[in-house]
């Protein structure tokens, strides 16, 4: 009898592994297996192992997630104003939001690239993109701000951008859309005569990380999608995934996609590097704009530059070769070794892995199947290492784990496809849920991945958490890598809409991280540095108020001689040294929002009443006990009255007294 | 039955010792003092060193005028917003005859160690509850701590 039970248990356990393994889950269900939640499960007041750096799209945002955890610590502001702390609405950052074309509150960015030395990541700089009106931005690692914002000019649209070579020598910023230079008016219809395409190298200083566009190559027209960096063997190198090669400029869902392959473009920038010491770079007008955050001043600057040195590839035909990549090429992938580079045609039912040191002896050899508006044409096969047959449906994107395998992430199929880079061979595959864009190995881009986890951001959630309207949100997934199989652990909500992102071990950067700023370094035109230096001074129309904010009274917090037609300027530094004790600023009636000031900090919040009386402000940030007392009054008397210039804290008047 | 019986008192035990902690004793924690000092006078007239890197402090006659001018300078900038020179309370406690109250080094264990002394030192958690706001850290080191204190026995008239 009981012998008997044993085999029905044992015959009901295999039937329903077999009935699991079989049947591909399809619903929000399913999937998790065994101690998913241990894994994921960081104790309170315990730290998550890596930082995940994820872009927001189109929110213009970096959001800061903890690995496993999944857990949100911060929005960080890049191309887009934001309400939580002032970025974009303070006086210091609005520079920060400068163009050409004026004040852009409100971008799109996709891609981070976090710094590396000796391509392996150095917790310095967070590199991004905006992706509408072409920038690049870097981010301080150590304070989580952004330092600086750099416009790309001659860029129809900052796409490929910012990959980064192994030592962070420059960044890229490839043109999405080819344009006409120089703001030329013609008809779409001359694509193929006027329409160029644009690569900017952006060079790191490798010290401050500050930016400048050191050269841009001027290619054929067509469209650049993704890049990266060669490293090791490859360092030197650039691959560009390019579609679009038809030229179309209109339907290109129909027109772009005739060709059976479009191009994988690369570049040996060390060759373009030593023809721009050569002085082979033509100077062209430009106007873009270069802007820095100081952390000395607690302000943006925004200068406006006028030129950019140009190098025409089909002039130097050593610089740019064209290799053939099946069907609109998406992702376009180094392993670590920098030897395999891997391309994803979005459209093509394999995926081709080309050989660096292939390419080398193509070149060499000048194995090329023609030219593309005078650029060789590298063969197929010549450039070819293998291919990964059937590997799913809408190839996208690949990272990297040690251990020689690759992830590949698959649109179409909704799945993660993990294959062996050198036997091309496909090990096994997961479900995502659903439409996975890109993914993310901690370290998976660099020559040093730790493969633990893979992160899935996918672009549909639909049923996987509580509906909250026709908007949702959009959802990262963690799965363990660690074994021969991939398990799904966790699904997290995200900011935005999450396009590339990298994950970091925590211990390059948490040790790193700023507390407070300094009061005595703080270099603010109009700093406070302690109640005695508070006053309030007019100039002309503009009042500035120099004010203290310390737990928990603002000085001064009584303000008279305030007229009508003035424009007032609140520049509050926050007194306070100790680590997470910011104070916020707002005034009844203002029109540009609040600010939110850091301990040590200056910021500034502008201000043009527009109604006589007596108007409140107080700290918006509930800092201690006494946070509903930390106000004061305002008053506004009419243009032309002779009220002076008053202000105090803690003085009281007989009433009646002016 | 007997397993459930347990069951049910560890149960109620552990209720009871997740509840929260019982109101202070009034006897162990007076509303008033019993004489007619102030609570600011009653709670900094009981001297001990305080908890800290500061051990021991050597204190010089005459004063050292570097160290005060600098501590002039600390106090306008991290100190003054909540500490008056005065004996009137501000935020924090006026500053007059600080000197001649606390030791010199639970003055400077209390600037450059506040977190810790406000949840250790009795006389700190005396303040807390006396100004109900904590002292912030200002980040502080011990020898900027020292130059305050110097600064302070100089407002407390010591040439």
């Amino acid at each position: 009898m009981k012998t008997s039970l044993k085999l029905v248990v044992l015959l009901f356990v295999v039937a329903s592994a077999f009935t699991f393994y079989n049947c591909k889950p399809k619903g929000p269900q399913g999937a998790i297996v065994g101690d998913a939640a241990s894994k994921v499960y960081v104790n309170p007041g315990k730290y998550d192992e890596f930082y995940n750096i994820v872009s927001g799209g189109f929110n213009g945002q970096m959001a800061i997630y903890g690995i496993p955890s999944g857990r949100l610590f911060k929005i960080l502001p890049v191309f887009s104003v934001f309400p939580e702390n002032g970025y974009g609405y303070s006086e210091e950052t609005k520079p920060m939001l400068n163009t050409s074309h004026g004040f852009v509150p409100w971008d799109d960015l996709h891609h981070i690239a976090l710094s590396t030395t000796k391509g392996e990541h150095d917790g310095r700089w967070a590199f991004g993109n905006g992706n509408n009106t072409p920038r690049v931005a870097r981010v301080s690692l150590k304070t989580f701000k952004t330092e600086e914002i750099l416009e790309i000019p001659n860029s129809g649209g900052n796409h490929s951008s910012p990959f980064i070579t192994e030592n962070t020598e420059y960044l890229v910023a490839g043109t999405r859309f080819s344009v006409p230079m120089g703001n030329k008016d013609v008809p779409i219809s001359s694509y193929k005569e006027n329409f160029k395409g644009s690569i900017s190298f952006i060079k790191v200083d490798s010290s401050s990380g500050r930016m400048n566009i050191a050269f841009q190559l001027r290619t054929p027209g067509f469209n650049f999608d993704l890049s990266r960096a060669g490293k090791k063997v490859s360092h030197g190198w650039f691959f560009f995934s390019c579609y679009n090669t038809e030229q179309a400029y209109t339907l290109l869902e129909v027109n772009a996609s005739q060709k059976d392959k479009d191009f994988i473009m690369a570049v040996n920038w060390k060759k373009a590097e030593e023809y721009i010491a050569q002085g082979k770079g033509k100077i062209e007008k430009a106007k873009y704009a270069h802007n820095i955050y100081s952390e000395d001043t607690h302000s943006a600057t925004s200068t406006m530059e006028q030129e950019v040195k140009v190098l025409d590839v089909t002039e130097f035909p050593d610089i740019v070769y064209f290799i053939p990549c099946p069907k609109s090429p998406h992702g376009c992938d180094v392993d670590p070794s920098g030897e395999y580079i891997v391309g994803s045609g979005k459209l093509a039912a394999m995926m081709p892995v080309f050989s660096f040191g292939k390419i080398q002896t193509a070149i060499t050899n000048k194995d090329y199947e023609g030219d593309f508006a005078g650029i060789p044409v590298i063969k197929y096969e010549a450039a070819l290492y293998g291919e990964v047959k059937k590997p799913g449906l809408g190839p996208l994107h690949t990272e990297f784990d040690e251990k020689g395998n690759a992830y590949t992430s698959m649109f179409v199929s909704s799945e993660i496809v993990k294959w062996n880079v050198k036997t091309l061979e496909i090990l096994d595959r997961v479900p995502t849920y659903y439409s996975i864009g890109h993914l993310s190995v901690p370290g998976g881009p660099t020559s040093k991945p730790h493969g633990k986890y893979v992160i899935a951001y996918n672009k549909i959630t639909k049923d996987r958490f509580l509906p909250t309207g026709p908007e949702l949100t959009q959802s990262a997934q963690l799965y363990d890598i660690s074994g021969d199989k991939m398990q799904l652990l966790l699904d997290f909500p995200t900011t935005g809409e999450p396009h590339y992102a990298e994950a970091i071990p925590a211990s390059l950067i948490k040790a790193n991280s700023v507390k407070i700023f300094k009061i005595e370094d703080n270099h603010h035109a109009y700093v406070a540095k302690g109640e005695k230096e508070t006053k309030v001074e007019r100039k002309g129309k503009e009042i500035h108020v120099y004010m203290t904010a310390i737990r928990s009274h603002l000085t001064p917090d009584n303000i008279e001689g305030i007229k009508l037609g003035d424009v007032v300027y609140f520049h509050v530094t926050n007194l306070e040294q100790d680590w997470d004790v910011p104070h916020g600023f707002a005034i009844k009636g203002a029109a540009n929002a609040e600010i939110l000031i850091m301990p040590g900090e200056t910021q500034t919040l502008k201000w043009t009443p527009d109604e006589v009386g007596v108007v409140p402000f107080y700290c918006t940030d509930f800092c201690s006990a006494l946070h509903q007392e930390m106000s004061g009054y305002a008053r506004v008397s009419p243009a032309g009255s002779n009220v002076p210039i008053k202000f105090s804290t803690g003085v009281v008047e007989e009433a009646g007294s002016k | 039955m007997k397993n459930i019986f347990a069951q049910v008192v560890l149960f109620v035990f552990l209720l009871w010792s997740c509840a929260p902690d019982k109101p202070k004793n009034k006897e162990e924690f007076p509303e008033q003092p019993a004489n007619n000092k102030s609570a600011v006078e009653e709670v900094i007239s009981n001297p001990t060193k305080g908890l800290g890197a500061v051990k021991t402090v050597t204190l010089k006659s005459p004063l050292e005028l570097d160290r005060v001018n600098r501590g002039l300078a600390i106090y306008e900038m991290k100190c003054s917003a909540c500490h008056k020179l005065t004996d009137q309370r501000i935020v924090g406690p006026g500053w007059k005859d600080i000197t001649k109250r606390r030791q010199p080094e639970w003055i400077m264990n209390m600037i450059t160690n506040v977190d810790m002394m406000l949840e250790k030192d009795p006389e700190a958690q005396k303040l807390l509850e006396l100004c109900l706001m904590r002292m912030p850290n200002q980040n502080m080191s011990i020898g900027d701590a020292r130059d305050v204190l110097e600064y302070m026995r100089q407002n407390d008239g010591q040439k």
